[in-house]
């Protein structure tokens, strides 16, 4: 186990340190998210309230997109060279692959999101500041789940020649409870609705609950299941 | 002991058999030269030895143990069609990486031991990306052999070696042997793995037409193994 997790480290540091060199995902996903929020700004002409009773779809609609981008690279990273398969002869655990993987996109992904933030408190003139705390916890919980389906889904299409476009195929039916509960959370957190205390609402409660549920289960299956997929 | 037991192994892609009820059996510290024509099954053969697929059929076992256990991983090295190494990260990063990956108790000093073998400790912090493909092939040979594998399963490895790497490789091959290791190498280039080889295996259209040692006919002769077992003579 100790040294599953060193090498679910060490590819983590790996994955990492070869995105911020060549910066291929990243800018890509950095740019979709800052794009599509600056042009629906301009879209939509909505009053406050109405604003706010779309911010969380909007802001999920958008993390969810730039994470394909993210995820899509987790392992066609290792196709040149054929570094996938030393990686699986080596005597690293393929859960340790899979969440060294994980772990990397995570970060990338929220980096994204983290950057995005701001610019939608901007351009939609939500205020999200007083909120940030919880709103991390969301975007913890949201962006593992994606992650941790994106990375799976992306060792399924590895070896497929269209696997930008099955990826999100594939993708997005899975994601659609995960996506409820992170917009209605995130939607009845920027309308200040408290999420903990007596004065929290049963749906923000409820909605927390199944991103906690979604991330459990999936993650359990996607740690299982990574090795019947990456040797057949 | 045997070092690689594989026991009737069948392997279908589709309807396709690439095995059709292989076996080979290769002693602790032979050299087995697996030759055969492309499509034989050569790659498809070594790819479950390595542990990089399933056999639809079959056992496979390795230092006795057939469960695809770490510890027998980490005695194996592999070195495949690809170089297996990271274009965006620098030669001496590549191998701390697998050094790491592998269990290599000391990562950094394994690494730069190992440049040091194939001659790229100048270039220790260049990245792969800018390598010349010799340097490249020796940045791959060194990855395979970081961590002195008890057996090397190498498919192909002399393809498209310039001679340097050739003679790189073989010499960490004769070190290896001498060692006591394993060497499984799946070749077209009958000459150079005659060399080295201790025992030779052909296999025609995914069976085992012929397993035993080297004998000086084959030495003498290349093309002496398909025209006695195999499906006629071999262009040279």
């Amino acid at each position: 186990m100790k040294r599953g997790l060193i090498t679910a480290l060490a590819i983590a540091k790996k994955d990492l340190q070869t995105e911020l060199r060549t910066k291929e995902s990243i800018n890509a996903s950095a740019s979709f998210a800052l794009v599509i929020l600056v042009l629906f700004s301009f879209a939509f002409d909505l009053g406050r309230e109405e604003l706010y009773a779309i911010s969380g779809g909007m802001l999920w609609l958008v993390f969810s997109f730039a994470g394909a981008l993210i995820v899509n690279r987790s392992f066609a990273r290792e196709l040149p060279n054929d570094c996938l398969d030393v990686l699986i002869a080596s005597p690293a655990p393929a859960w340790a692959i899979f969440l060294g993987k994980s772990v990397a996109a995570f970060l990338l992904l929220f980096i994204v999101e983290l950057i995005s933030l701001p610019v939608f408190g901007l351009f939609y003139n939500i205020h999200w500041t007083d909120r940030f705390g919880g709103l991390l916890l969301v975007m913890a919980l949201a962006t593992w789940g994606i992650t941790v389906v994106g990375t799976a889904f992306s060792a399924v299409t590895v070896n497929i020649r269209l696997r930008e476009l099955m990826l999100p195929v594939l993708l997005y039916p899975i994601l659609i409870p995960l996506l409820i509960g992170a917009m209605g959370t995130t939607t009845a957190l920027l309308g200040g609705e408290p999420m903990f205390g007596q004065a929290a609402s049963g749906e923000a409660l409820a909605s927390l609950r199944l991103l906690v549920g979604f991330d459990v289960i999936y993650t359990s299956l996607a740690l299982y299941m990574i090795e019947f997929i990456l040797i057949v | 002991m045997l070092a690689v037991e594989a026991d009737r192994v069948w392997k279908y892609f589709g309807d396709y058999p690439a095995l059709r009820g292989a076996s080979l059996q290769v002693p602790q510290g032979a050299c087995m030269a697996l030759l055969g024509r492309n499509g034989a099954g050569k790659t498809t053969m070594l790819r479950i030895l390595a542990n990089l697929s399933r056999a639809t059929k079959g056992d496979v076992k390795i230092f006795g143990d057939g469960s695809r256990s770490d510890i027998v991983r980490r005695k194996t090295g592999y070195l495949g069609h690809g170089i297996g190494v990271y274009d965006d990260l620098s030669a001496l990063e590549n191998l701390m990486l697998f050094g790491r990956l592998l269990g290599v108790d000391n990562p950094e000093k394994a690494a730069m031991e190992a440049l040091e073998r194939v001659g790229l400790e100048r270039v220790k912090d260049g990245m792969a990306r800018e390598f010349s493909r010799g340097m490249r092939q020796r940045l791959a040979v060194a990855r395979a052999f970081i961590h002195q594998p008890e057996l090397l399963l190498l498919d192909e490895p002399f393809t498209s070696l310039d001679d340097r790497a050739i003679n790189v490789l073989q010499s960490l091959l004769k070190d290896a042997l001498s060692r006591g290791s394993t060497i499984v190498m799946s070749t077209h280039q009958i000459r150079e793995a005659m060399e080295l080889a201790t025992n030779v295996a052909l296999l025609e259209r995914g069976k085992i037409v012929h397993a035993g040692p080297q004998t000086p006919e084959m030495l003498a002769d290349p093309g002496w193994l398909y025209r006695t077992y195999g499906d006629g003579p071999v262009a040279e």
